[in-house]
């Protein structure tokens, strides 16, 4: 199953814990399992009424900034991070 | 004759096209002037537009009167921010994949209810001449209510400190740079703290416990400009069909077009906007300043407007980078092993929320496999211009810390910095503070090659330890290197195939480093033909699908896939032509080096100019096109290498060679990329040396000139050295990562390394001028 990393924020709902391993062949999936099991998690990673990652936030699958957010699949051994995007000059 | 090797090729991919240095399409027009900027657009029935900026730093706008100033013959509008909506401060998502606070963007160009630093803007005039309308700003009356400002971020987060938005939320996530607003319900103070987050990797405090060495110091870096030759400048032409036209010189036409909708309450459908060429940006110019005043200055004076800047203007209300206060502990094992870090990083934003701490934070020790990390960051609003953008925004003075820091270790370990860094760089698949793991870049090969540059084990003649044979003047050398993350996003282009053979090739990225070139380069290698035959424009927003900014080393990674992409949509055309042609399945025709073949019948042959003279009559134009959002950026490293001369009676730092190392992946146009990073370097020299925004006590800038604001020039600095690494972004079609903005990253660390070696004395506040050299070798003297 997938490995998250939390944001901080995050793992306030998982009692410090900064890594959990949640089922998801995608994002949006992987999400909505952490909802199941820490409950309150899935407003803190995205916006429901947009069906949307929260805005400014990234999903970094694998080491891969995703561009497709809670699109992006996601494989048995994938580590999913949490993490704002680099902005430049 | 150079003794180095400039470019270092570690891939064994050939290329026709890319890697060349052909001369530059736009060059022709630039060089002899023809080009046009910002204020070159001229339109009948023109109009002038000024901006009347605050006087104070912090202050209660109890009203504006503007009576006279539009009774004065010649004026025809004068406008303030209640002549738009009021927009949202809340966080909002463009369509398009940018996350900005808009209430907060509108509300720099024209102050709303408060005026929170000198040179905000408070209303605008627009009149028959320049004059007049600098005359008419005289007669606006402001009635301001002086309020104590807060002029740095010690001040601002001190307990009681006035805050300067009422409302500021203090927020916990490094993503949200923009910042928000506490619900109108919500009797939370006020924050001048906008964000405040953290990372942390392994176990910081154990870390501490397992080093032989511990170093810990705290650096301060002060507000320095972009420095860009050409000011903000655009015009904008409301017509009579409710249409806004906008030319200006940006770094994104698209960012123009939809703030500017956005600010006036309209659909972007109406608005087109119009790249002109730019003059430099840095970063700076993907902030908006002057395209929504001209255009709410047309709107009501029912002329085309145009605003242009001074230079005062431009240092006073425009986006310099943020203060900092970095403070920076390192531990190491006696074999020099990194073993422990931590940070803490308070950067000033100015006067709305959004410096650029996260990606400081983010790239400060990503270049080092250090097991146990925390680094905590501050986000922090003061009554001084909003920052902006500044190449690798963050990143430089983060470095300055880290790298000053390491220097330190390092002497204490009594190793070569350069060895050290060879220990302990990244390598793929190594865990950042961050959480991701690092992906493949090339810091070994980067330092290895700086290793075998000439300039490395050159003798350093007059350096401290043999300082009495040069008298007054002492010698130092210094090291150091830089992360960057770069960026990528969504990018568009449209490839039409001319009769002749030539093609014309539309993108969406402003080219403000060459990245016309590079990217028509994308194209000519993709379909085989010369880059001679490959005419770029960068098209308007009408013209070409969304291409977010040129901005974070993104330009060339993402407008050249397009390019590419649209290649291979053109060679696909060409493909069903010639099959036509032939009478034969597509699956038969190959194409290779800009001739298309029967594979198996040598005389079915068609040069890619013979069938495009055909391609009216054999299913009508070749039309190329592409929109992508490509992944795999890949990040960016640099390690540079510096030899300085000070003179101990003036204090006087003199730059006596400079050699910048830097992983390109695959150098598009090697020229450009030397390019880049020789005007990083410069633009870091100044920092470290030189430049310096200086206030008064009430906040206003002292040195609003190039006079008095020096930033270097030619005469002041040697040849700088360039060595490109090329370790392939294998994420990348072509092998390229993004190289603007790394080469800015080390030259702070550097510089001041090399001034450390050079007298003794670390310099830990920039910049490094002359009076602080002097103080600094008085103390050490007890003088």
């Amino acid at each position: 199953m997938p490995e998250v990393w939390l944001p901080p924020r995050v793992q306030t709902l998982t009692g410090g814990r900064q890594q959990v391993v949640v089922p998801g062949a995608t994002v949006r999936q992987v999400i909505n399992n952490l909802e199941r099991e820490y409950p309150g998690s899935r407003e803190l990673l995205m916006d429901v009424d947009e069906d949307d990652l929260l805005p400014g936030l990234a999903v970094v699958v694998d080491g891969e900034t995703s561009l497709l957010g809670l699109l992006e699949r996601v494989g048995e051994g994938s580590e999913v991070h949490f993490l704002p995007a680099i902005g430049g000059g | 004759m150079l003794d180095y090797k400039p470019n270092i090729v570690l891939s064994n991919e050939e290329f026709n096209v890319v890697g060349t240095r052909p001369v530059r399409p736009d060059g022709a027009d630039k060089v002899t002037g023809r080009a046009r900027y910002g204020a070159d657009q001229n339109l009948p029935g023109l109009l002038y537009g000024k901006i009347l900026r605050s006087p104070h730093s912090h202050a209660v706008i109890k009203s504006v009167d503007v009576s006279e100033a539009e009774a004065l013959p010649g004026v025809h509008a004068v406008v303030t921010s209640a002549d738009w909506p009021e927009t949202s401060r809340r966080l909002s998502d463009l369509a398009e994949g940018a996350i900005q606070n808009l209430g907060f963007l509108s509300t720099n160009v024209l102050a709303r209810g408060k005026a929170l630093y000198k040179g905000h803007a408070i209303a605008a005039v627009a009149a028959a001449s320049p004059h007049l309308a600098e005359q008419a700003l005289e007669l606006i009356k402001v009635d301001y209510e002086v309020l104590p400002p807060v002029l740095s971020a010690d001040e601002a987060m001190a307990p009681g400190a006035p805050a300067l938005h009422e409302k500021l939320a203090s927020l916990s996530n490094p993503a949200l740079r923009p910042g928000g607003l506490l619900d109108e319900d919500d009797d939370t103070a006020g924050s001048n703290i906008a964000n405040h987050f953290e990372f942390r990797l392994g176990d910081v405090e154990q870390g501490f416990k397992d080093a032989d060495v511990i170093v810990e110091k705290e650096t301060v870096t002060v507000p320095v400009h972009q420095g860009y030759i050409e000011p903000h400048a655009g015009t904008a032409q409301w017509g009579a069909d409710g249409k806004l036209t906008i030319w200006s010189s940006s770094q994104g036409q698209f960012t123009v077009r939809d703030h500017t909708a956005r600010f006036m309450g309209i659909p972007v459908a109406d608005v087109k906007a119009i790249p002109l060429e730019i003059g430099g940006g840095f970063g700076a110019k993907t902030v908006l300043y002057v395209e929504p005043v001209a255009a709410l200055l047309s709107r009501k004076s029912g002329h085309p407007v145009k605003v242009q800047m001074s230079r005062k203007e431009v240092f006073e209300a425009t986006g310099p980078t943020s203060g900092t206060k970095i403070k920076v502990k390192l531990g190491a094992t006696n074999e020099g092993k990194l073993v422990a870090a931590e940070s803490r990083l308070v950067y000033e934003a100015g006067a709305f929320p959004g410096s650029p701490v996260s990606p400081g934070a983010q790239c400060m020790m990503a270049q080092y496999d250090v097991p146990n990390a925390y680094l905590e960051a501050y986000d922090v609003v003061i009554n001084r211009p909003k920052s902006a953008a500044y190449r690798a925004p963050g990143a430089p003075a983060s470095a300055f810390a880290m790298e000053t820091a390491i220097d330190e270790l390092c002497e204490k370990l009594g190793m070569d910095p350069l060895e050290f860094r060879l220990l302990n760089s990244s390598k793929e698949g190594v865990r950042r503070v961050t959480g991701p793991m690092t992906p493949k870049v090339g810091y070994i090969e980067t330092l290895q090659a700086l290793k075998d540059h000439p300039h490395y084990a050159a003798p350093l003649d007059g350096s401290a330890a043999g300082a009495e044979a040069n008298g007054v003047k002492r010698r130092g050398r210094g090291i150091a290197s830089g992360f960057w993350g770069n960026n990528t996003g969504p990018a568009s282009a449209l490839a039409v195939v001319n009769s002749d053979g030539s093609v014309s090739l539309t993108e969406g990225s402003p080219d403000i480093g060459g990245s016309r070139a590079a990217v028509s380069q994308h194209l000519a290698e993709a379909l085989g033909i010369s880059m001679d035959d490959i005419k770029p424009q960068v098209g308007d927003t009408d013209s070409i699908g969304f291409t977010s900014n040129t901005g974070g080393s993104s330009a060339t990674f993402k407008s050249g896939w397009a390019a590419y992409e649209a290649g291979q949509d053109v060679k696909r055309q060409m493909r069903e032509r010639a099959a036509r042609i032939w009478d034969i399945p597509v699956d038969d025709v190959e194409y290779a080096d800009g001739v298309l073949q029967h594979t198996s019948d040598p005389e079915l042959r068609l040069t890619f100019k013979q069938l495009a003279a055909r391609q009216v009559g054999t299913g009508g134009p070749i039309v190329g096109r592409a929109g992508v959002n490509p992944p795999g950026a890949g990040p960016s490293i640099a390690v540079h290498l510096v030899d300085v001369e000070v003179d101990t009676e003036t204090g006087k730092v003199d730059v006596l060679r400079y050699t910048a190392v830097q992983d390109a992946g695959k150098a598009i146009h090697p020229s450009y990329v030397e390019g880049q990073i020789q005007g990083g370097v410069v633009q870091g020299i100044g920092w470290a040396l030189n430049e310096e925004y200086r206030f008064d006590a009430q906040g206003g800038m002292l040195n609003s000139s190039f006079l008095d604001y020096r930033m270097p020039i030619s005469l002041d600095l040697p040849m700088i050295d360039t060595v490109i690494v090329e370790v392939a972004n294998p994420a990348h079609p072509y092998g390229l990562r993004g190289v603007g903005e790394v080469p800015l990253v080390p030259p702070l660390a550097a510089v001041s390394n090399a001034v450390y070696d050079a007298i003794g004395v670390r310099m830990d506040s920039l910049p490094i001028s002359p009076d602080k050299v002097l103080e600094a070798l008085w103390s050490k003297n007890g003088q």
